[in-house]
């Protein structure tokens, strides 16, 4: 028994799911991966397959990102049908289809889900895609290390999945706030699960962090001052800064937990000198600067988008620049808003609640900036530009009931409620997600050579937007009649239209990621039409659409000189072509590597020995990852050349 | 500005951004150890366990490797190889010296009833300065490495690049070491 115990941890079949849902979804997982899996040996896909995850390109990083991004909201808004089904009939004598503890599971998973796997897969997706071609350069400041974080990513996505299988998922929320996630209250192995996914996602999290920043600071096209770089890279600057200030912390605190879980510690348990609120107060010094992490990359497409579908230069540059930096200021002292009912006294309250309700200020001069932006512009009302619109009235009106919550007397009266939680996915649909969509649909045809499907996705915005109002309007109104959030069940029938109303919302939300889904092959299937020959779709400002559709593994032959802020449209206007930049050279650009996947598959191994005590697997996995690093780092033979002829050739082609 | 040296120059600012972010997790242990200093429930406190005088000789070995650290990496760069072996050598003595001290340290606390279980105090005791500690064993990895890598390889362009970055991650732990001697054993030592 002893040598089983030191063999497998404190893994048995106990843990095997039991109930329904989960059956279906621990059955359902693997086999969609085993027809994945068919069809690429199907089609003899396996060499493409591996030569593309073993790329170091960071587009197509970013498009691995975005895929696996896509497949987690499936899942995440999968998890929000439930959590809804759940509350529009378990009332009174009825419950509904889940258990109270499958329901807390779902409600967790949601959402670490879309905030971990969703939100930042897609916002590091994008930028992968975007920023090395938006600032006239080759590749990121670190090829290899970006590989290593997307693959972490991957990891930490594929340890909180793999919970559903076997173990179960967190029950703590999607912060895990102690004690209630302390061993004490919940021996079981999915905090665990939650702690782990988190800790290796986040790590990828930091390193991509670093990667952009030095990518920003150190590689820009010759001529390229900070002040000429488009919004975009300006709002990627600023979420890297914050990124870095930030994730440190969240390690920090998951590791405290862990130690607390699995060494015995007593930094936040109730007993022994621990201090749960300690963790609140960490968690949220990290959580709120999470969320500015968030959309600013999403203010930063926005901006991008509006400027090139208005035809016009984007209005108030400094100012646009000011207010970003303004918020990633304000953002981290503002984080004691979300526990003023701890008891912290008035003043502090008083001073966390007035710099929350001043960031609405430079969040503000955003707004009005793209409103004149698109004053007396050439609007041309595309896709892109609908997600725009739908992010405008959601995201202020999010904006609005935001600086309500900053007053901490009201705030009292809402804490916890599902006013909050009508209030914060009012701000992140609105507008992270419909950000990141817009981004998706602008820079597509860059990543793919076509277009999207306009009609389709003009159709998934309207779908999106009435399912927004819809789902989440009422839960304000229940808010406001004492709902508190996370609830499985209750008594009071009055609430039942309401979440009624909020259950065919997300259904119709549902309808607009199936019609996005149905986009992605309608757009596949009519590629010829929907071809973007000239690389300029849009008749774009910024450099990504100075190079072909989809850009070449180097991005540009010759580096481009910038002249001005949005160079792509000077150069229009004044005629100037790629080969006045200089004459072709030979360039180096990174060779594959696969170490980046085998240090994801160690640094999960580790994760998953942690998680179910498994000691040997822990040990020989960290020795793995370091013998792994070290291989890397000693390496001196990373890169290969392109000579200039073979550019010509290409060129000509 | 040459390849090599632009991406020598990308490389040392991006170990720079690194560093300044290991910084803050740091900040956040430090943060917690502050308020969980008097959180002794009913047991040891700092007073009781700290013995100033034991980190100084820890301090003191500390900054010794990192003075042959900063003068191997100046010898390596002006291809004084053998005195540059030497010098990381030591440091990598003088490193294994003070894990050991501190190892000692832990295991005397433990075996007297005062291990990381016994209070939040001693839990965030344990868990700063072993995170100082972890670092200084993955820099004593790195350096092992890169004294194998300087036998094999004597003078070379890439690996002075590689050792200066050493050289700045072991200055940074001594620095983090100094906060550690002035906040646990200095103020933590005296409550």
């Amino acid at each position: 028994m002893d040598m089983l115990h030191a063999l497998i941890g404190r893994m048995s079949l106990d843990y095997l799911p039991h109930e329904p849902a989960t059956i279906g979804a621990a059955i359902g997982m693997p086999l969609g991966l085993l027809v994945v899996l068919g069809l690429v040996t199907y089609f003899k896909k396996w060499r493409y397959l591996w030569n593309f995850v073993t790329s170091l390109d960071a587009k197509k990083i970013g498009i691995m990102y975005i895929v696996v991004a896509i497949i987690m909201l499936v899942r995440g808004l999968s998890d929000a049908l439930m959590i809804r089904a759940q509350t529009a009939v378990s009332v009174g004598g009825h419950s509904g289809p889940f258990s109270t503890d499958t329901f807390q599971q779902v409600f967790t998973a949601h959402g670490t889900i879309m905030i971990f796997f969703v939100a930042m897969g897609l916002m590091f997706g994008l930028i992968n895609v975007a920023l090395p071609l938006m600032l006239g350069v080759r590749d990121v400041a670190f090829p290899w290390l970006n590989s290593v974080s997307f693959w972490l990513f991957a990891a930490g996505m594929i340890l909180c999945n793999f919970s559903l299988i076997f173990g179960g998922f967190s029950n703590g929320g999607w912060l895990g706030y102690p004690p209630l996630t302390e061993l004490q209250y919940n021996p079981g192995p999915g905090v665990d699960y939650w702690i782990w996914s988190l800790q290796i996602a986040g790590v990828g999290s930091l390193l991509s962090g670093i990667n952009f920043f030095v990518t920003i600071i150190k590689c820009r096209a010759p001529g390229m001052t900070l002040m000429k770089m488009p919004i975009f890279a300006w709002s990627v600057l600023v979420t890297t800064t914050l990124l870095m200030m930030a994730f440190p912390i969240l390690t920090a605190t998951l590791t405290m937990l862990a130690l607390d879980r699995t060494m015995g510690m007593h930094f936040f348990t109730s007993d022994l000198g621990g201090n749960p609120m300690m963790y609140i107060n960490l968690i949220w010094a990290w959580g709120h600067p999470e969320v500015y992490i968030l959309v600013m990359p999403a203010f930063g497409i926005f901006s991008d988008v509006v400027s090139t579908f208005s035809r016009k230069k984007i209005f108030g540059y400094p100012t646009m620049v000011a207010a970003l930096t303004a918020i990633m200021f304000f953002s981290f002292i503002v984080w004691q808003h979300h526990f003023f009912t701890m008891g912290a006294g008035g003043d502090v309250n008083a001073f966390f609640g007035i710099m929350t309700a001043v960031i609405a200020i430079p969040t503000g001069v955003k707004i009005f900036n793209w409103l004149f932006t698109m004053y007396r512009g050439r609007i041309h009302f595309g896709a892109a530009m609908w997600w725009f619109m739908a992010f405008v009235f959601t995201f202020t009106l999010g904006g609005v009931t935001g600086v309500l919550m900053s007053i901490p007397a009201l705030d009292f009266q809402v804490h916890n409620t599902l006013f909050l939680v009508a209030h914060f996915h009012n701000v992140i649909i609105g507008g992270v997600v419909f950000g990141f969509f817009s981004g998706v649909t602008y820079w597509w045809p860059k990543i793919f050579g076509f277009k999207l499907h306009e009609g389709l996705g003009k159709l998934s915005a309207v779908l999106w937007q009435l399912g927004f109002l819809l789902a989440f309007m009422p839960l304000y109104a229940l808010g406001l009649m004492g709902a508190v959030r996370r609830i499985d069940h209750y008594t009071d029938p009055s609430w039942t239209p309401f979440f009624i109303v909020s259950a065919v919302g997300v259904g119709l939300i549902c309808l607009g990621v199936a019609t996005m889904i149905l986009m992605l092959f309608v757009s596949l299937k009519k590629r010829n039409e929907l071809l973007d020959t000239t690389g300029d779709p849009w008749d774009g400002r910024t450099l990504e659409w100075a190079t072909t559709s989809p850009a070449p593994e180097y991005n540009f032959a010759v580096l481009p000189t910038v002249h001005d802020r949005d160079e792509w449209w000077y150069r229009k206007q004044h005629g100037i072509k790629a080969s006045d930049d200089g004459e072709i050279k030979d360039i180096t650009v990174p060779k594959n590597s696969a170490l980046g996947i085998y240090i994801a598959v160690t640094g999960g191994l580790f994760s998953f020995g942690v998680i179910w005590h498994i000691w040997w697997l822990v040990a020989v996995s960290f020795v793995a990852t370091v013998v792994l690093i070290i291989t890397r780092v000693m390496d001196d033979n990373t890169e290969r050349t392109i000579t200039a002829d073979e550019l010509r050739q290409e060129a000509n082609v | 500005m040459n390849e090599l040296a632009a991406r020598a120059d990308k490389t040392n600012f991006g170990f720079w951004i690194y560093l300044m972010t290991d910084m803050v997790l740091f900040a956040s242990l430090f943060a917690t150890f502050m308020i969980l200093k008097d959180a002794t429930a009913g047991g040891v406190s700092g007073h009781d366990i700290l013995d100033p005088s034991y980190a100084l000789a820890e301090t003191i070995i500390l900054l010794t490797s990192s003075v042959t650290c900063g003068i191997a990496s100046a010898a390596y760069r002006f291809k004084k190889i053998d005195l540059a072996k030497i010098l990381l050598f030591v440091t990598i003595l003088l490193g294994v010296s003070f894990l050991t001290l501190e190892l000692h340290e832990f295991i005397k606390l433990a075996t007297e009833g005062n291990s990381w279980q016994a209070s939040a105090f001693l839990s965030g005791f344990f868990t700063l300065v072993a995170t100082h500690g972890l670092h200084i064993s993955i820099g004593l990895i790195w350096a092992i490495t890169l004294f194998y890598a300087i036998l094999q390889r004597g003078a070379d362009e890439n690996l002075t690049r590689k050792v200066g970055l050493f050289a700045l991650f072991w200055h940074f732990l001594d620095i983090v070491w100094i906060f550690i001697f002035a906040v646990v054993y200095l103020i933590g030592g005296l409550s």
